[in-house]
């Protein structure tokens, strides 16, 4: 089954605003919830405590407006493109998110990490090349 | 550590759930042809008359409010390719949910992903 040009490139591009946004709102979330103390129990008001930290960050937020970008943005695609193509292909973003760890958060990441990012990228390049809707389709 | 497997259950499951839940009702709302900012609002309003929106929304949920927790225990370059193991069975979903022609191409392709994910497991220090 060969996909139509039209469609390939409207799901790569919806694809490549996800994968671009995500790990950022990803990173922002990331170093939001560091500065917050974890939380202590599950005890109502120290559940409350940790949520009310988190939702008072300017940083937090940042990352949730990144992440409600990639949300519509998945939400475009999946109109059209299988869940089962969608969700493997934005997984590149494992990638991203390994090379802003490393050199924006200064995170140490093994070799052996990094292998598991690249056979991730390899998986995703595999599906990739699978056509992107299997499914019958109406418009809107 | 159990706390952290919880949250990790939770990413993993209702989250994918809920995403399945939302390509249904995308599939419902049907394919986006005109992207102008005024018809993609008209298309998000379409999607949350479609009962299948708010399921997911509220698994969705569950999945990222964990997700706000497991980042307070772990490294984010940890906590977010271990949690693509939610994509070998959000593949197995979408096979079995939304009826889609899952090929063992694709499935080799997921399968590479979930040993990646295995060894960015195997890799946290």
């Amino acid at each position: 089954m060969t996909a139509p040009q039209g469609l390939l490139l409207k799901t790569f591009t919806l694809i490549v605003i996800m994968v671009s946004v995500a790990p950022l709102g990803d990173m922002f979330l990331g170093k939001g919830m560091k500065r917050i103390p974890p939380m202590a129990s599950w005890a109502p008001a120290d559940v409350f405590r940790f949520f009310f930290s988190a939702f008072t960050s300017g940083t937090i937020w940042l990352g949730i407006g990144l992440l409600l970008t990639f949300f519509v943005a998945y939400l475009l695609v999946l109109s059209w493109a299988d869940y089962s193509y969608v969700l493997p292909a934005s997984s590149i973003s494992s990638l991203i998110i390994a090379l802003l760890a490393r050199f924006v958060l200064h995170e140490a990441i093994t070799p052996i990490r990094w292998t598991g990012v690249a056979l991730i990228c390899l998986g995703v390049f595999i599906v990739g090349r699978t056509p992107p809707r299997t499914t019958e389709q109406r418009s809107c | 550590m159990l706390t952290g497997f919880i949250f990790y259950f939770l990413i993993v499951v209702p989250g994918t759930g809920g995403e399945i839940c939302m390509s249904r009702t995308m599939k419902t709302v049907g394919e986006v042809t005109d992207f102008r900012p005024g018809a993609i609002a008209r298309v998000l309003g379409r999607a949350m008359r479609v009962p299948w929106f708010w399921i997911g929304i509220t698994m969705m949920a569950a999945g990222f409010f964990s997700l706000l927790g497991l980042l307070s225990l772990a490294n984010v370059s940890f906590v977010f390719p271990a949690a693509s193991l939610s994509y070998a069975v959000g593949t197995l979903g979408g096979k079995l949910f939304l009826g889609e022609r899952v090929t063992p191409q694709r499935w080799f392709g997921v399968l590479l992903v979930c040993v990646g994910v295995t060894l960015v497991f195997l890799g946290k220090k």
